[in-house]
């Protein structure tokens, strides 16, 4: 079979690269949650009726409200993407600063949310305790809080990712086509940390 | 550039209408058929974001293969967990 192409460029294989690197990164970020996941399964198995009870207290509007808004934000990070793609700076930067604006939100109902289990006396070591807790729904809790706020962690570390491109997009420092792939590449992480939330929602405010 | 945009939207209205029907289904009492149709649904929504968001679409099939592995062993974590546990019952002692 003869291929005719043309060899990759050195900047197709640099963005290719990139585009693997980050994509092991995060398989290995897959496995982070995983192993937190695989908790929140073994603990429905042997608990189902405790942990429904717990999931119940979670506010499962305030958490579908951050799962649209999450994924609003990975729209905005997919067409800022795009933008920077066809080399409109502007619109790239623009798209990013929206999904760090909506990430700002997210973080902010999460903030929310985690004052009101602290009011229901949900916090382990913080507060009242809540009356009527089953330790297997303590259990629930606990997990679901080391979850959320993991994912936090990683919001935080995606939302300065993004911010810092997206100035650097507006102020011309970042320069496309030539490093489109730290544009891709930042978006990927940004999927991913939406990609978590997608099933830590279900698994976590659904379970009821 | 306006029409992949076009479609990234229309991505994202799926998946906002995905999610409306998982969180209706939570009020159903479905048993043990919940956990299952809301991973289904999950997995799904996961799936759109990564061929879409993730231009997975546009990707060779090297990076498609580190994308899907990343999948492969945590299911198949999850999977021999969930049977471990789940037949620790049937089979006592």
């Amino acid at each position: 079979m003869t291929d005719t192409r043309e060899p990759p460029s050195d900047v197709d294989y640099a963005r290719a690269t990139a585009r693997m690197g980050m994509y092991l990164f995060l398989a290995t970020e897959v496995m982070l949650f995983g192993g937190l996941f695989a908790a929140l399964m073994v603990a429905r198995i042997l608990h189902g009726d405790e942990t429904a009870l717990a999931s119940q207290r979670f506010n499962l509007w305030l958490g579908a409200a951050n799962t649209v808004i999450l994924l609003t934000s990975s729209l905005a990070v997919a067409c800022a993407v795009e933008a920077a793609k066809a080399c409109r700076r502007r619109w790239a930067a623009g798209g990013l600063a929206a999904a760090v604006g909506l990430g700002l939100v997210f973080l902010a109902i999460k903030a929310v949310e985690y004052y009101e289990e602290y009011a229901q006396g949900l916090i382990p070591g913080l507060g009242d305790r809540a009356p009527d807790l089953q330790p297997a729904e303590v259990l629930y809790i606990n997990l679901y809080l080391v979850a959320t706020g993991l994912h936090a962690v990683h919001m935080l570390v995606g939302l300065a990712m993004l911010s810092g491109l997206a100035l650097g997009l507006a102020f011309d420092r970042v320069r496309l086509p030539r490093q489109f792939a730290t544009v891709e590449i930042a978006g990927l992480y940004w999927h991913l940390v939406d990609i978590v939330w997608v099933f830590l929602f279900p698994a976590l405010y659904l379970a009821r | 550039m306006t029409r992949e945009i076009g479609r990234l939207v229309l991505v994202w209205l799926v998946l906002v209408a995905l999610l409306a029907v998982a969180v209706g289904l939570s009020f159903v009492p479905l048993g043990a058929l919940s956990p299952a149709l809301n991973m289904g649904i999950a997995v799904v929504k996961a799936a759109l974001v990564a061929w879409y968001f993730m231009h997975l679409r546009h990707e060779s099939g090297l990076i498609r293969l580190a994308a899907l592995g990343a999948m492969l062993w945590i299911f198949l974590l999850l999977l021999l967990m969930a049977t471990d546990y789940v037949a620790r019952d049937a089979f006592p002692g």
